[in-house]
């Protein structure tokens, strides 16, 4: 059976009579200028939507059709211009050209062509598995380039982090960084973390709860991260392979704490973290994190589906799980951090280890010296959302 | 000390036979001897083959009658397979082992007992170190399989050193042993047309070339050192950086399916899929091997790196659809560069005419 015969109706935007022949009658011609090349433009395909700068530049070579006009374009003055009348149609090359060198240089700088190369690079290296990770796990190189990236705006914009005391922190060699927990959710580690590489310029290795490393997604990303279990064996082993550590002592006693106890350091462990620093020698950096308390305020638990489900808690804040996932938007809170004076451990003896009261003692030390400079921060701070 | 007799347990595997060749061609070996239960497959070479069983006390008349010094003892299998079922693999690893142990320690002239382990006695959980020494123990005692075979064999033979303090002893906790033509159940894991995965898991793997294997056994005999040494290359490989490596695809599962996957796999015979190797691929294992330098003083050639270079060299290759579409976008990107800089020419040419 023959196919029916389609008989067009109206011009279908074309200009000229309505056989569909495409060949506009002397009046329509006469009404549009450089007409003729507008006809040639409808039956083009369309070209793709321009992107956002920021986006990433895609295979996405500009129409090959399109320079023709970019000659014709500059004569047809008329006030009715078919540029006009098919705004989509006729981006010229040159604009694509622009367009697309503008987006390479928002997105890699002003020169684009050599870091495109190296990020295509990189690319290829991250797919084919050519790049080394070390005995924990630690991918510097995708931290570097996409966990911190992320992070960054995190705590530049939002937290809008202040940091005080970096030189504290040493340059080289193994240290302890024993800091607050707070937050209900570890993001004062994350934050510790950006800081830690953006403003010292070191890795920053967390120790983290077996929870962290036993929930997938999170187990790989903390891996890769720089996490390892907190243990003493790990501990000791980053430490004399003269890591920067952190450690969070409260672990989830402190994030896991109601609002109204913010601010208030809950019991530091059992100490295990003084007897790795002594053991290796390292000194001890106190972190006092401000801020952190505010972005997730804990009103609420629900121990008896925590224990179903085998986790510490399940938070209730005042705008989750009421709002939903918008409740997972942290608050805006103003952050401080500061690191103070480092406590030495390479003058105690061999055996100071073993010696409960001296871990003691020190754990102590630690503890009070974090309270006091989260008193001190609290008095600095304008206000929980100051600027 | 005169010519060594070496007897060697487990020849019928490829490892076994190979170790007690490459052991029978040392100018300071007179003889070796290779036990087992079924023939070997391959060339033995100068090895004299014993048809004996060493569930059975007729490996204590093999021991007397032959002279024997060092005992090589690598007949602990990591899977039924072959041998039948569970109980049969429980039988050969445990009550092998007590039988020979029994007929060495019987045996006067026995002074070198070299026993091939596995770091699957590490066991591998979410609470382990990064790093497993020698003095560590599993986070959890194993109760089935494999691991609670090679802790029950370890077991054992420190009883045997306890008794025979005359004895040099030597364990030797072998990384997962890979190679081009190795068959164990991490290389058939490898070997698997698609690659399932425990989804949202990454796990630390460390390899052990099955070349240094051999190298590491035969230092074993003829080294002074004694004790257990952790034996694995350097360095450690992602599982999914091997993966990509492979460029195979792969299906990432929920833990809890893989199990599942895992044991219809096993009825299926495609690959030899272990609970303890589940418990491998998800969370991994890694060992420190600074005894196994400084104090047993062997060096592997291979780290972990090429090991599973060397493994994947023979294997079809991926399709790598990755890299391949990376590959084409650097290409229509290089195209698209050269265009726009003829293109900014043009722009700077036009806007110079309508002005």
């Amino acid at each position: 059976m023959n196919d029916a015969e389609i008989i067009p109706i109206g011009t279908r935007g074309r200009p000229g009579r309505g056989t569909g022949k495409g060949k506009p009658s002397n009046a329509a011609r006469n009404l549009a200028g450089g007409a003729r090349s507008a006809a040639k433009k409808a039956v083009e395909p369309k070209p793709p939507k321009q992107r956002e700068p920021e986006s990433m530049p895609e295979p996405e070579t500009p129409d090959p059709v399109v320079p023709d006009e970019v000659a014709e374009s500059p004569f047809g003055t008329s006030a009715t211009s078919a540029k006009e009348r098919h705004p989509l149609a006729g981006i010229p090359a040159g604009e694509w050209m622009t367009a697309f060198q503008q987006a390479a240089v928002e997105t890699f700088g002003e020169n684009w062509e050599p870091r495109l190369a190296q990020f295509l690079a990189f690319l290829r290296r991250r797919v084919t598995g050519d790049y080394t990770v070390d005995e924990y796990g630690f991918d510097a190189e995708v931290t570097e380039r996409f966990f911190m990236a992320v992070l960054r705006p995190i705590a530049n914009k939002w937290f809008r982090i202040e940091v005080r005391g970096t030189e504290n922190v040493p340059e080289t060699g193994g240290a302890l960084v024993v800091s607050n927990h707070s937050g209900t959710i570890p993001v004062d580690g994350l934050m510790t973390m950006v800081t830690m590489h953006d403003r010292v310029g070191r890795p920053l290795r967390p120790l983290a709860a077996d929870l962290v490393l036993r929930l997938p997604v999170v187990s790989s990303l903390a891996r890769k991260g720089g996490a390892t279990l907190a243990c003493n064996e790990d501990a000791e082993r980053m430490l004399r392979g003269g890591e920067l550590v952190a450690v969070w002592p409260e672990g989830f006693k402190g994030i896991g704490k109601p609002f109204a106890d913010r601010y208030k350091l809950q019991r530091f462990g059992r100490g295990g973290f003084v007897s790795a620093a002594i053991r290796t020698g390292v000194p001890i950096i106190p972190l006092s994190v401000v801020g952190a308390e505010e972005i997730y305020p804990l009103v609420g638990n629900i121990p008896a589906l925590a224990r179903l489900l085998g986790v510490p808690y399940i938070p209730i804040t005042p705008f989750f799980p009421a709002l939903g996932p918008l409740g997972l938007v942290p608050l805006p809170s103003k952050w401080i951090l500061e690191f103070g004076e480092p406590i030495r451990t390479d003058e105690l003896d061999e055996g100071a280890a073993d010696d409960p009261m001296l871990v003691f003692n020190i754990t102590d030390q630690v503890r009070e010296s974090i309270q006091q400079s989260l008193y001190q921060l609290l008095m600095d701070r304008q206000g929980v959302f100051a600027r | 000390m005169g010519r060594r007799v070496v007897l060697v347990t487990g020849v019928s595997r490829d490892l076994g036979r190979k170790f007690a060749r490459t052991i029978a061609a040392d100018p300071s070996v007179d003889r070796v001897i290779g036990v087992d239960v079924v023939p070997p497959r391959g060339d033995i070479g100068d090895v004299s083959f014993i048809r004996a069983d060493i569930r059975t006390p007729v490996i204590a008349k093999v021991l007397a009658k032959e002279d024997v010094d060092t005992v090589v003892h690598m007949s602990v299998i990591a899977t039924p397979g072959s041998a039948g079922g569970r109980s049969t693999m429980k039988d050969l690893n445990v009550i092998g082992t007590m039988q020979l142990l029994a007929a060495c320690q019987k045996a006067e002239l026995v002074k070198h007992l070299v026993v091939k382990s596995t770091t699957t006695v590490y066991g591998a959980s979410s609470r382990d170190p990064a790093m497993f020494t020698e003095e560590m123990g599993p986070k959890r005692q194993p109760r089935t399989g494999y691991a609670k075979d090679a802790a029950e064999v370890e077991g054992y033979v420190r009883g045997f050193a306890r008794r025979r303090p005359d004895t040099r002893v030597v364990t030797l906790r072998c990384a997962n042993v890979i190679g081009p033509d190795v068959q164990s159940p991490v290389a058939s894991y490898f070997r698997m047309p698609v690659i399932p995965t425990a989804l949202g898991f990454d796990p630390r793997l460390q390899f052990l070339h099955a070349d240094d294997l051999l190298g590491a056994l035969r230092h074993a005999v003829f080294t002074d050192a004694e004790g257990t040494f952790n034996i694995a290359g350097d360095g450690i490989l992602m599982l999914s950086q091997a993966l990509r490596r492979l460029g195979r695809p792969t299906v990432p599962m929920p833990s809890f399916a893989v199990s599942g996957f895992g044991s219809l796999i096993r009825q299926t015979r495609i690959a030899d899929f272990s609970p303890e190797q589940l418990g491998f691929l998800t969370f991994g294992r890694g060992v420190d091997t600074t005894r196994m330098r400084e104090e047993f003083g062997f060096q592997p050639q291979y780290t972990t790196d090429t090991a599973f270079t060397d493994f994947s060299s023979n294997m079809p290759a991926g399709t790598h659809l990755r890299a391949q579409a990376i590959e084409r976008l650097e290409r229509t990107l290089e195209g698209a560069g050269s265009q726009a800089r003829r293109g900014q020419l043009s722009v700077v040419g036009e806007t110079g005419r309508t002005r």
